[in-house]
């Protein structure tokens, strides 16, 4: 299981390292923004896509939808971890294909929950 | 900072003495005109536009030297001379806002060095004693030959002694992650300075916005507003006073709410 994490935090970025590294996940990979992920999932073969929203450079919004729009990578689970939390984002987010959505701040527990329910589902 | 509670109140006229010669010069327009004297007219005129612009200059003066003084005096107490030199270097909030960043930054990666640091002393600590219950409680059931017993007491001393050892690791570490929660008291003070600036520009802008709205009424301009939506799309950051607020969540359990409404 590989997995790219994007956010342009790297603090944000090592909590999640670390939380995924205790769920059992170690092959995992980061990207600051979705210009710099947008290559690596092309070519890095990831099984899924941790990624906020608010970024300089690509958002994870705009990252979302490219990434549904692409026809080799149109099925890569992605997980939305981010403080954006007016309805309408979320809505947006859920239209667009996201396949779960944590709002900052959140906890070790509800992270492990989302991923698990999304694995649950493609299996 | 002393000084600008004296501009605080915001003045809604202009000040009287100009209101004062504007009457008095206006009822001198009106001679100059019924008795034909036009040129007389025209000079007053004139001193009426002086009268405006002085008025307005003095007014963008007073407003520029409260800002200046404002961004003048706005520093955070150095603690050490080290620090002091930083800060001297900082002259504006953005520098100030990005120092923030940077202490809070510094703090978040210490404390993590600090727990994954921590984090395999725990496991190891764990998983030596668990194998060594084992150990134990074949003893427990006399399934130990005296030789293997010889070689559980030497590990069980080695366990006491580096159990002591990783307590006090862990301990340290702990006690270290306590102080590298100091920067709170410091981007503490620099967001107050700063708050308390923001609140004063807004201040002296609203009140550059009232006299603007008088030179408006002198000039008759009238302004048409363009009210711009802004995408949400690009993201808009954290919300605030979540609580009070139909438009967004207000945790995790309002997202997964939302979601299942949507059939997630």
């Amino acid at each position: 299981m590989k997995i790219l994490i994007v956010d342009d935090f790297s603090t944000m970025r090592r909590i999640i390292k670390n939380l995924l590294r205790d769920l059992g996940f170690t092959n995992t990979d980061e990207a600051d923004d979705g210009n710099t992920a947008l290559p690596m999932l092309k070519s890095g073969k990831y099984d899924f896509l941790v990624t906020d929203w608010n970024m300089p450079g690509m958002s994870g919004f705009d990252l979302l939808k490219t990434v549904r729009a692409d026809e080799n990578l149109k099925d890569l689970p992605i997980l939305m971890v981010t403080a954006e939390a007016k309805r309408d984002q979320i809505v947006a987010a859920a239209q667009a294909g996201v396949n779960g959505y944590v709002v900052k701040p959140f906890t070790a527990a509800v992270l492990k929950e989302k991923i698990e329910k999304i694995f649950e589902r493609i299996q | 900072m002393s000084r600008m509670s004296d501009n605080k109140k915001i003045r809604r006229d202009l000040e009287p003495e100009v209101t004062e010669k504007l009457r008095h010069q206006a009822a001198e327009l009106t001679q100059c005109v019924e008795s034909g004297d036009y040129a007389g007219a025209m000079n007053l005129i004139n001193e009426l536009n002086e009268v405006r612009d002085q008025s307005l200059y003095r007014e963008v003066g007073r407003l520029t030297r409260t800002l200046h003084e404002a961004i003048r005096n706005f520093q955070i107490d150095p603690r050490s001379p080290e620090q002091k030199e930083v800060l001297s270097l900082m002259t504006d909030a953005s520098d100030r806002l990005a120092y923030v960043v940077q202490m809070t930054s510094q703090a978040a990666n210490r404390t993590m060095d600090l727990v994954e640091e921590s984090m395999p002393v725990a496991h190891t600590v764990r998983d030596n004693a668990t194998s060594l219950r084992q150990e134990w409680q074949r003893l427990g059931r006399r399934e130990m030959q005296p030789a293997e017993f010889r070689e559980l007491y030497g590990r069980i001393d080695a366990f006491f002694q580096s159990v002591s050892k990783d307590a006090d690791r862990v301990y340290n570490n702990l006690s270290e992650i306590l102080l590298a929660q100091d920067f709170q008291d410091l981007t503490g003070q620099v967001i107050q300075r700063v708050t308390a600036l923001v609140k004063e520009v807004e201040e002296q802008m609203l009140s550059l916005v009232v006299m603007a709205s008088h030179v408006d009424q002198l000039t008759g301009t009238v302004h048409r507003l363009e009210h711009e939506e802004v995408s949400a799309e690009q993201g808009v950051g954290p919300q605030m006073k979540t609580e009070e607020r139909e438009d967004v969540v207000s945790g995790q359990n309002d997202v997964d709410d939302l979601l299942s409404s949507l059939g997630f």
